[in-house]
């Protein structure tokens, strides 16, 4: 499925940098480093498409969603929706603005107050915004949210702790739609919920979308649910894009060897399958990103690293056919099949101990990366 | 198919929470399994279906107040329901293992990794210290910690989470126990840390003969690593199966639902995946029929009803399959080799 673009892009963001200093001392705040958690991403949104944008835990996909819609400000680079840059708004431009972006949290319970109830929770956004046309068209316009979602009337007087998860995730999404946004960023919209759950979950996005012609940024660790629901695939690895393509591009033939061994990570509910795949395991643990490592910020676990050319110099996000982009030196060779893959002994062994952070010493570069964005556990 | 002598017996198992004013809950209700050495058996279920009090209960972890537990554990003969703390500590650590879910509170955060993989050493294994210290860096490193001395010095904060569930793994592993339970193991890992973690039990079966239960909701996890499965809902186990049969041809239609609700990374977009109707919260106590029935497809009136004073009971169905299902999902006996998908879609 190929979106052909009806004119400029709803969302394009242009070189998109997030850097969180890392501060020191008692008395003095001193800034001993900076964790890069997103460092130069450029994407575009067609209107009415899903991008699907994934990675692992501490990858900064979490604060590339943030940093669009500013809830994080963004140390560089341009966020241009609809023809404006919302990295330069202030004030009430802002607001106005994020009118038209809105945003799907992971947590439902988190994200709800649990003092207010469905009705209340579902009029404030109308309300601060000075729109839904007095009282008896704001509870028109909630009632026809609650239709929009699945959710009976008589949810109104409740309280988001009396749902199930899959019916708060739907009073989450209610929310998010009641300004009548054109893109909704859905960070982990699915994870937190039961797998039979999480079906109705993603139906009822994809049916939303159909319907009013949303815009979609998801962001989501779960491969298969990225397929099933994007258009666009992004992919990320310490804070840059390692490649985008269409989702089933991606795919049929993923290209950049992390893509790879994510994907072959992944594991597919049938033996059959299973038992035939190829597995790529991958040498050690994401490395600090207060620290990245040199040249390609892969080349610590990447089993077809060569020498010099991948620890010295960056890669660039290039175009190797229409619409798929990669940064890896080496995607054609690996991909017609002229190098092969190192065994994760053998990527380890060349690089010493490289399953270790490179980061500062000082800093425990690890306990920083974990726990920001990681699932929250079912038991 | 059982080669030797199972490690673990489960023969109906039931465990009941009791809080005063209140309604006992039935959390495990009749559970029965056998593990064999080398054999990897997996619980599968949602939260709240009783997999992971089932293996609290089987490791004798769960508190004495307030749960009442009945049935029978037995662990190389030994009856584990009901014995005293003494012969369970004896067994826990050395003999039987488990590793948990979540490796940061697991692990005590105040205390670095190496004493606690050596205290697992010289409380079960007649060690000197310096031996035991010796032995934990063998772990570490069989578990594929590098640099094993420096990492047995440092906290459990400063291990990313991948190498804190290896150092859980290497205690564990610490006495070569016979029985490993894990719970949810990599459900708090990246995909590619628990393709690792994954690669590392599925060996240590291999290499050790320990048998394992492997307690998931991953559906995925399951079709790789375990060799028989038992589906649980609500307490019961409802559908136990080899998992090659299982995947091809769920009975139960709450394992059919589950297979055809999960979007598979081998399939494509489009069609709209096909949920599960309602929540957990949609059961009915077993008693009063099949708690399943609220949310089944397939479900007709006597599902719903009590018949014949008796619950709907878990029945032999075909070679190697046990299945709790009065209507199950029919396959018209040409379709030996479709997939679970194909029949559904």
């Amino acid at each position: 499925m190929t979106a052909v673009p009806a004119s400029e892009p709803l969302l394009r963001v242009q070189g998109l940098e997030v850097h969180f200093p890392i501060k020191r001392g008692l008395v003095f705040d001193r800034t001993v480093g900076h964790v890069r958690a997103v460092d130069g991403v450029d994407l575009a949104i067609d209107r009415g498409t899903t991008y699907g944008l994934v990675g692992e835990s501490g990858c900064g996909k979490s604060t590339l969603g943030r940093a669009v819609l500013r809830l994080v400000e963004p140390t560089a680079g341009q966020v241009v929706f609809d023809g404006t840059d919302v990295a330069a708004l202030k004030g009430e431009q802002l607001r106005t603005m994020r009118r038209r972006m809105q945003m799907v949290f992971q947590d439902p319970l988190g994200s709800l107050d649990p003092r207010q109830n469905v009705e209340s929770l579902l009029a404030e956004p109308l309300k601060a915004h000075g729109l839904g046309g007095g009282t008896a068209g704001i509870a028109a316009r909630i009632r026809e949210l609650l239709d929009a979602v699945g959710l009976p009337t008589a949810a109104l007087r409740r309280y988001p702790h009396e749902f199930s998860g899959g019916q708060r995730q739907r009073i989450g999404i209610a929310r998010a739609l009641t300004l009548e946004p054109d893109l909704l960023i859905a960070d982990e919209p699915v994870s937190a919920l039961d797998v039979s759950v999480q079906a109705q979950v993603v139906n009822l996005l994809e049916e939303l979308q159909e319907r009013l012609g949303l815009t979609y940024l998801v962001i989501a660790h779960d491969l298969a649910v990225v397929r099933h629901i994007s258009d666009v695939v992004g992919v990320m690895y310490l804070g840059s894009l390692v490649e985008q393509a269409s989702a089933d591009d991606l795919y049929e033939e993923p290209l950049h060897p992390y893509t790879r061994a994510l994907m072959s990570a992944v594991p597919v509910p049938d033996p059959v399958v299973e038992a035939g795949r190829e597995r790529i395991l991958l040498a050690g643990d994401l490395p600090s990103p207060a620290n990245p490592p040199s040249g390609c910020r892969f080349h610590t676990r990447c089993p077809w690293r060569q020498e010099t050319r991948c620890d010295d110099e960056v890669p660039v996000l290039r175009e190797l056919a229409p619409g798929r982009l990669v940064s890896c030196h080496w995607a054609e060779e690996i991909r017609d099949g002229v190098l092969r893959p190192k065994s994760p002994e053998e990527v380890a062994a060349t690089q010493g101990v490289s399953v270790a952070p490179t980061g500062v010493e000082t800093i425990e570069s690890d306990a920083l990366v974990q726990g920001i964005d990681a699932p929250i556990e079912r038991t | 198919m059982i080669p030797a002598e199972p490690v673990l017996e489960v023969e109906d198992l039931a465990v009941r929470f009791t809080r005063r004013g209140e309604q006992p809950t039935r959390a495990v209700d009749g559970v029965s399994f056998s593990v064999a050495p080398g054999e990897t058996v997996g619980l599968v279920g949602e939260s709240g279906c009783g997999k992971s009090v089932t293996s609290l209960a089987v490791m004798g972890l769960l508190p004495r107040r307030g749960v009442e537990v009945s049935g029978s554990v037995r662990f190389q003969g030994q009856e584990l329901v009901g014995a005293p703390d003494s012969q369970l500590r004896r067994l826990r650590g050395a003999d039987m293992a488990m590793v948990f879910q979540d490796p940061l509170s697991s692990l005590n955060p105040t205390v670095p990794i190496g004493t606690q993989v050596t205290e697992v050493l010289l409380e079960h294994r007649d060690m000197s210290k310096k031996e035991a210290v010796d032995e934990a860096a063998a772990l570490l490193d069989k578990v594929g910690i590098p640099d094993p001395r420096r990492r047995l010095k440092e906290y459990p904060h400063q291990l990313s989470g991948g190498m804190r569930q290896r150092a859980l793994i290497a205690m564990a592993l610490a006495c070569s126990p016979r029985l490993l339970i894990a719970d949810e193991p990599t459900t708090a890992l990246d995909v590619t840390i628990q393709a690792q973690i994954l690669e590392l039990l599925r060996e240590l079966v291999v290499d050790t003969g320990t048998a394992l239960v492997m307690i998931t909701h991953d559906l995925g996890v399951v079709a790789g690593l375990c060799d028989r499965v038992h589906v649980m809902y609500a307490g019961k186990i409802i559908e136990t199966a080899d998992r090659h049969d299982l995947f091809a041809r769920p009975r139960q239609p709450y394992t059919g639902g589950l297979l055809a609700s999960v979007p598979r990374l081998d399939g494509g977009r489009g069609a709209p995946l096909t949920p599960i109707r309602g929540s957990a919260r949609d059961t009915i106590p077993w008693a009063e029929g099949c708690a399943f029935a609220p949310r089944c497809d397939n479900a007709q009136d006597d599902c719903l009803t009590e018949v014949a004073g008796s619950t709907v009971s878990l029945e032999p169905d075909g070679p190697g399959r046990e299945l709790r299902c009065r209507h199950p999902i029919q396959y018209p006996p040409s379709t030996g080799g479709a997939t679970a998908s194909g029949v559904l879609r």
